[in-house]
């Protein structure tokens, strides 16, 4: 029998290219369905309120953005002891530290999945509050679930491509609202909501005009 | 030296230690201290390093999906957000929720609350106390009669347990991936637990990560799903139905044993793990009576948990509301967050700019115009800051004050309230602690005393818990299964123009979201967080905020391992992530530690 996996995507949907993880998730249930042995779960940035997924698992494919420090959307897939190295190599956000933080609570417990895959990919963008998927990002969506794809039927399941029931993907996926399409389409404009982010992390790029500059 | 009008000498005249961020989903946060030659701090700023526009991305969307939104901004405190959101659009509509709604949210509130105080102790907070490699000398047997000795009630006791989890936490550590554990300074003599100590608080910390997942499956069974669970503008979006016809999916008598089974098991812990585990760690930090900072003399709280739908009168709402200024507990201000006077944001020594300089600005008038500039005396660039000058702008943190005067927020500033109101809950539960630990009751000012009140308040919840799930299945029994008022729905039963406002207490302290709206989308939209209030940076008189009040005055037994500012700033649980960098006088980067 196929073993009980969790596709997990992590990352916050409101930081432009942290949403990947996030993305992939929902457009895999919105192209496939899968047996009751396969849970898919947007994982936000939760931390330790996701324990009792990863605990339930036997095998865990996780999408996320992760620094590699590699080209902006090139696709990367790390799996088992590394994953947590990976994932804490150059923290981009809280949800890093912590998921790396529940891969080891769930070592210490004692119940852990046997498989974990990460597939990451380089984000473009951060500093974009309130933004979107980076086109290079976005791009990587369908390789990144081709990954997931094949890790799943290698483990035994049987993906069918159709999409999940409305039900199932209200309890995996977010709210409406915050669905991709909602999510961008609904973006006020850059006059009304400022995009930029704390200038000094983005030391490569001149002042945006919006900060005025007296330093 | 210079004396600041709330009472704190500050000198910078010593070392300087920096604390600088690396991660950013719910805001940074910097901090800087000089500390004299006795290791002593003498200056504290506090800098949010973010700039976070989520008030700005709100605009001109659906008021009824605000709450999905600001659900994403904190990876912890998901749904006190959802929940302050949907009251803001209800107070603007005009929108009352059923009774069931009011004790379905308040159930769910409560549970947070408890997890989230539970998962800070164990989880976040208790490793600035307990060391864990410490633990691997204990002696099982002495450690399983410290447990009898502190905790009779709890079954797991027998110093085979505690030998087993001794094994573990010996593989874990051997296997070298410290994880969890890294980053800890092992060996300073600021911890002061024997091994016993630290091994039975390290074996609690393993037994909260089982418990933490059953009291979040109330967030699953009301709110369909967790994380992330549902919240609906109007009420709850769960349906109930208890008789054996009807809806499928719906609440049913079965969950509701389930909610009830998970409450007293929640409760078991508290009373018999998390409490004895406070008193036994503050037996020996008694002399450890740091960081009290404003606690003592300026606390605030909006209260929270109303016995009845839509009722938030003071004398209705279960965790107190209430602000004391100047450290006079005899009297308790009523807190009204309409008042344009009372809760204003001030940004003088802040990154923004307001169309009047020197003003402060209710919420509803809020304006958020960034204005990045680095004071003369600034070391480093304006990407790459190595000191702050706080005497310019240097927070992208507001400085929101009550009636002028900066405030603590959070479970120790809800407790004071509650003290100073007379509140029997809540002065029993401090009262037995203090004599506990044989104590004075100037003690809870202090950094232990946030924690403790953390530990005490999930005791209160508990009990709050099993009353409105009483509540809940006495309604439902009476035929009352109505969870959600639709009838203003629909926009076009809006009016052109509304405003409201929404208040929870957050587990970290008084939340507020301020929403206007107008042909049925919103206009505006301002969140005061709780770590706005406890991190804020000075005004313009130079009252110093909450976060670096209680750095003041802490002795630290190695500068460069800043255990004692890691103590106390995670004591405030902030709702941000931030990295220490302690720098040597060359300016070599000597450390790095996480402060969460």
């Amino acid at each position: 029998m196929a073993p009980r996996t969790l596709v997990l995507g992590i990352g916050n949907v409101l930081w432009a290219d942290e949403g990947f993880g996030v993305r992939c998730v929902e457009r895999l249930a919105g192209l496939w369905s899968f047996g009751p042995e396969v849970q898919l779960l947007d994982g936000g940035t939760q931390g330790l309120y996701l324990l009792h997924h990863v605990q339930d698992a036997q095998a865990l494919i996780v999408f996320d953005a992760v620094d590699y420090g590699l080209a902006p959307g090139t696709l990367k897939v790390v799996e088992g002891d590394e994953v947590p190295a990976f994932m804490g190599a150059k923290k981009m956000s809280l949800h890093q530290t912590g998921f790396q933080e529940v891969l080891a609570a769930a070592q210490l417990t004692g119940r852990h999945p046997e498989t974990v895959v990460l597939i990451g990919c380089q984000p473009e963008e951060l500093e974009d509050y309130g933004g979107g998927l980076r086109a290079p990002v976005a791009a990587q969506i369908p390789a990144a679930l081709d990954v997931a794809l094949a890790w799943l039927r290698q483990l035994g399941h049987d993906p069918r491509a159709e999409a999940m029931p409305e039900k199932a993907r209200a309890d995996a996926l977010a709210a409406p609202a915050l669905r991709m399409d909602a999510y961008e389409g609904g973006r006020p404009s850059a006059e009304a909501a400022c995009r930029i982010g704390d200038e000094r992390f983005l030391p490569s790029q001149a002042p945006h005009p919006a900060l005025k500059a007296t330093a | 030296m210079n004396m600041t009008p709330n009472g704190f000498d500050l000198d910078a005249s010593g070392r300087r230690i920096v604390v600088d961020p690396v991660t950013r989903i719910e805001g940074h946060m910097r901090c800087e201290v000089n500390v004299d030659d006795q290791g002593v701090i003498r200056n504290a700023v506090s800098t949010g390093t973010m700039w976070r526009g989520l008030e700005v991305i709100l605009k001109g969307r659906d008021p009824r999906d605000a709450w999905a939104f600001t659900e994403r901004i904190c990876g912890v405190c998901t749904g006190t957000h959802a929940l302050t959101s949907v009251r803001a659009v209800e107070d603007a509509l005009g929108i009352t929720i059923p009774d069931n709604a009011n004790s379905i949210r308040n159930l769910m509130q409560l549970a947070l609350e408890i997890h989230d105080h539970v998962v800070h102790f164990y989880h976040l907070h208790a490793l600035d106390w307990v060391n864990p490699v410490n633990a691997l000398k204990a002696d099982p047997k002495a450690t399983s009669e410290l447990q009898q000795r502190v905790g009779p009630n709890h079954p797991m006791s027998s110093p085979g347990y505690f030998r087993d989890v001794q094994n573990r936490l010996k593989k874990f550590v051997d296997s070298g991936q410290l994880g969890i554990f890294a980053n800890g300074y092992w060996s300073n003599p600021a911890y002061r637990l024997p091994p016993e100590a630290d091994l039975m608080a390290t074996t609690h910390y393993l037994e909260a990560l089982d418990l933490q997942k059953e009291i979040v499956k109330i967030h699953t069974i009301f709110g369909g799903k967790n994380p992330h669970p549902n919240w609906l503008v109007g009420g709850v979006p769960c349906p109930i139905n208890v008789h054996s016809t009807g809806a499928v999916g719906a609440i049913n008598m079965t969950q509701l044993n389930h909610v009830g089974s998970i409450i007293d098991q929640t409760y078991d812990f508290v009373q018999n793990v998390y409490i004895p585990d406070v008193i036994a760690i503050g037996s020996f930090y008694k002399t450890w009576l740091y960081g009290g900072g404003l606690s003592g003399q300026a606390v605030m709280a909006y209260g929270d948990i109303p016995e009845h739908a839509n009722d938030f009168s003071p004398g209705q709402l279960h965790l107190p509301r209430g602000a004391i200024i100047n450290g006079n507990l005899n009297e308790v201000h009523d807190v009204d967050v309409r008042d344009p006077e009372q809760v204003q944001e001030f940004v003088d020594h802040s990154w923004y700019e307001y169309a009047e300089t020197g003003r402060g600005l209710h919420p509803w008038d809020g304006e958020t115009s960034p204005k990045y500039e680095l004071g003369p005396n600034a070391k480093g660039t304006r990407t790459s800051i190595e000191e702050i000058d706080e005497a310019a702008k240097y927070s992208w943190i507001k400085a929101p004050r009550w009636r002028g005067h900066a405030m603590e927020v959070g479970p120790l500033a809800r407790y004071v309230v509650g003290y100073a109101q007379g509140h029997e809950d809540i002065k029993g539960q401090v009262d037995g602690l203090l004599r506990a630990l044989d104590l004075p009751f100037e003690a809870i000012f202090s950094t232990l005393g946030r924690t403790a009140a953390r530990a005490l308040e999930s005791e209160y919840c508990g009990r709050l818990q099993k009353h409105f799930l009483q509540k809940l299945i006495a309604n439902i029994r009476n035929g009352d299964e109505s969870t959600a008022n639709i009838a203003k729905w629909d926009p076009s039963t809006w009016p052109k123009e509304a405003r409201g406002v929404g208040m929870t207490e957050a587990p970290r302290g008084a939340l507020g979201h301020w929403i206007k709206v107008k042909d049925g989308r919103i206009e505006n939209y301002q969140c005061v967080v709780p770590t706005t209030w406890n991190g804020s940076p000075r005004d313009a008189q130079g009252n110093i905020g909450a976060f670096e009040a209680s750095l003041m005055n802490t002795k630290m037994e190695r500068p460069e391992e800043p255990v004692e500012i890691l103590r106390t700033l995670h004591s405030f649980d902030p709702c941000l992530a931030c990295s220490t960098h302690v720098m040597s006088p060359e300016g070599q980067e000597l450390t790095t530690v996480k402060v969460r």
